[in-house]
């Protein structure tokens, strides 16, 4: 395992009024590191995540995203990561073409660049024929796929997925996570929220939140000896119901 | 008295929905559609509880024909959406209210049905339901779906977008409604939850791959899985799909699922050759299927 650190957090912390929505999170995450970032709905998650890609300002702590300060260099954060959320993804009615050299605009990337990046991510995906078909028109399976590449168009240094492969077949769900740890193994570091469990398998460290608060974080396989079951859906459990 | 499904197909312009499915579910039975995103589940809901016609086919739901009996089945059936989709800016309160009056009941008669889940948002009950959250939004429907007291209950991917202990809970309250003798149809993608079914269907683009019992379609599951492991899990995959006597290769958590083509099958060769590949720290278990590795051989 590679020991640069290219997220450092520590004692982040998020108020809403009175109501501590994060509360005091601290934790390290690696170069190509594919780290799971859990909890139960309300948990405190998105807003977590929020203030790690730089939309959101924290309360009060510390934290460092590919080299950025989250408090004074946030727009720097937002050039050096990727984000990819199944709620939103790529452009219903606009074609693969045009999402791909959409959103490598919005990355700042030249026309060369753009044109030479679609080539190559369009012949990966084996998405010759759908080229200039509207993105509203793919499977699913596809739609996620393409969607994970564009968020990797940029080369960032770290991807941020938000529950990807909900609702997929099982079989497309693995050809997506055999891009995740490709990304992971040429040094992308890939950081996956999800409620998930069986997502949770997959990752080569999971954090989970209970109340604002990282309650646990460790290999899946760890966490599953400390807590004397065999999956991690047991594990969430035992934490998240105390 | 369940439900009966006989060659039904549906299609939408030139998209084949379903094709020829035909299964039954017996009276009290909790049966699951278990299939990804664009399989047919919801295609097949809506013609099941009369709100979309087949092509071809017929399907009675207890007893009634999904034709021409349409009125009586829906006095008879509940259907929870998958999407919610109560009155938003009613409270918790007004819409059960509204429910079991067009069903032409009241809450009162029929509150020991859905006591159980009814009391956790209780608390709650002069809020408006868009103002909800996931889990207790799921638990008003399930509720406003079980006023009048329904013969079957047909549940559309009812977990989806759900954190783990609250799906736990919803399993365990269909456990205790089926004990008050309510057939119950329940959709999900997820693959886990098909093991808590009496029996399953497993759908795939529009047709049924195979219905049994969760433990007998493990058992059917042809080869013996071996759980894979190595230092490098990117690296472990290329070079499994690339060992010519490999019959399949599937990430699985923390694992590689591999099944081979031989007969004679030594674990020995393989670390062998994962080894003559520069793979490290490698263990090779034998494991027990699961439905979703059912799921992919038959899909394959």
């Amino acid at each position: 395992m590679n020991t640069d650190k290219v997220i450092h957090v520590n004692q982040l912390t998020k108020m809403f009024g009175d109501f501590a929505a994060v509360n005091g999170i601290s934790f390290e995450v690696y170069k190509g590191e594919i780290f799971g970032f859990l909890g139960a709905n309300g948990a405190g998650k998105t807003t977590a995540m929020k203030m790690l890609i730089g939309i959101s300002n924290p309360t009060s702590g510390q934290a460092n995203v590919a080299g950025f300060d989250v408090f004074t260099h946030a727009e720097d954060i937002k050039k050096n990561i990727g984000y990819m959320s199944q709620k939103f993804a790529l452009y219903d009615d606009l074609t693969v073409m045009e999402n791909i050299t959409f959103f490598g605009g919005i990355y700042g990337l030249g026309r060369t660049k753009i044109k030479e990046k679609a080539a190559l991510l369009i012949e990966e995906l084996g998405l010759e024929d759908v080229a200039s078909k509207l993105v509203g028109a793919l499977p699913l399976g596809w739609k996620q796929k393409l969607s994970f590449s564009v968020a990797l168009l940029h080369d960032p240094k770290i991807v941020f997925l938000d529950e990807p492969t909900g609702g997929v077949d099982p079989i497309t769900r693995r050809q997506f996570w055999e891009m995740i740890y490709k990304a992971a193994n040429h040094g992308t570091t890939v950081f996956v929220t999800t409620h998930y469990m069986d997502e949770a398998e997959y990752c080569d460290r999971v954090s989970i939140m209970v109340n604002g608060k990282i309650e646990a974080l460790d290999t899946p396989k760890k966490l599953k000896e400390q807590f004397k079951v065999d999956n991690m859906n047991d594990v969430f459990l035992k934490l998240a119901r105390d | 008295m369940g439900i009966t499904v006989s060659n039904i197909s549906k299609s939408y312009k030139n998209v084949k929905a379903l094709k020829n499915i035909t299964f039954n579910v017996k009276s009290g039975e909790l049966f699951g559609l278990i299939g990804p995103d664009g399989a047919g589940k919801t295609t097949l809901f809506r013609i099941l509880t009369t709100l979309l016609i087949a092509n071809e086919g017929t399907a009675t739901i207890a007893g009634f024909n999904v034709v021409s009996d349409y009125k009586k089945i829906r006095n008879s059936v509940s259907y929870m959406p998958g999407k919610f989709s109560l009155y938003q800016d009613l409270t918790i309160e007004e819409n059960l209210t509204f429910f079991a009056t067009i069903f032409g009941t009241t809450i009162k008669e029929n509150y020991e049905l859905i006591k159980d889940i009814y009391v956790q948002i209780e608390p709650f009950k002069d809020r408006r339901a868009g103002q909800l959250s996931g889990g207790m939004k799921q638990k008003l429907s399930l509720c406003c779906a079980l006023i009048h007291k329904p013969k079957v209950l047909f549940l559309d991917e009812p977990t989806t977008g759900v954190d783990p202990v609250s799906r736990k809970e919803f399993w365990d309250m269909l456990k205790r409604l089926q004990q008050k003798d309510i057939t119950i149809l329940v959709s999900t993608p997820y693959m886990d939850e098909a093991a808590l079914c009496d029996r399953i269907a497993l759908i795939q683009d529009g047709k049924i791959l195979q219905i049994d019992t969760p433990k007998a379609i493990v058992k059917h599951y042809p080869n013996q899985i071996y759980n894979v492991r190595a230092n490098n899990m990117y690296q472990l995959i290329n070079v499994l799909k690339a060992y010519k006597f490999n019959h399949s290769v599937y990430p699985f958590g923390e694992f590689v699922h591999y099944t081979d083509s031989r007969t004679d099958f030594n674990i020995e060769d393989l670390k062998q050759y994962l080894l003559s590949k520069n793979l490290s720290q490698i263990t090779i278990k034998k494991t027990e299927p699961t439905i979703e590795d059912t799921f992919m051989e038959l899909a394959k």
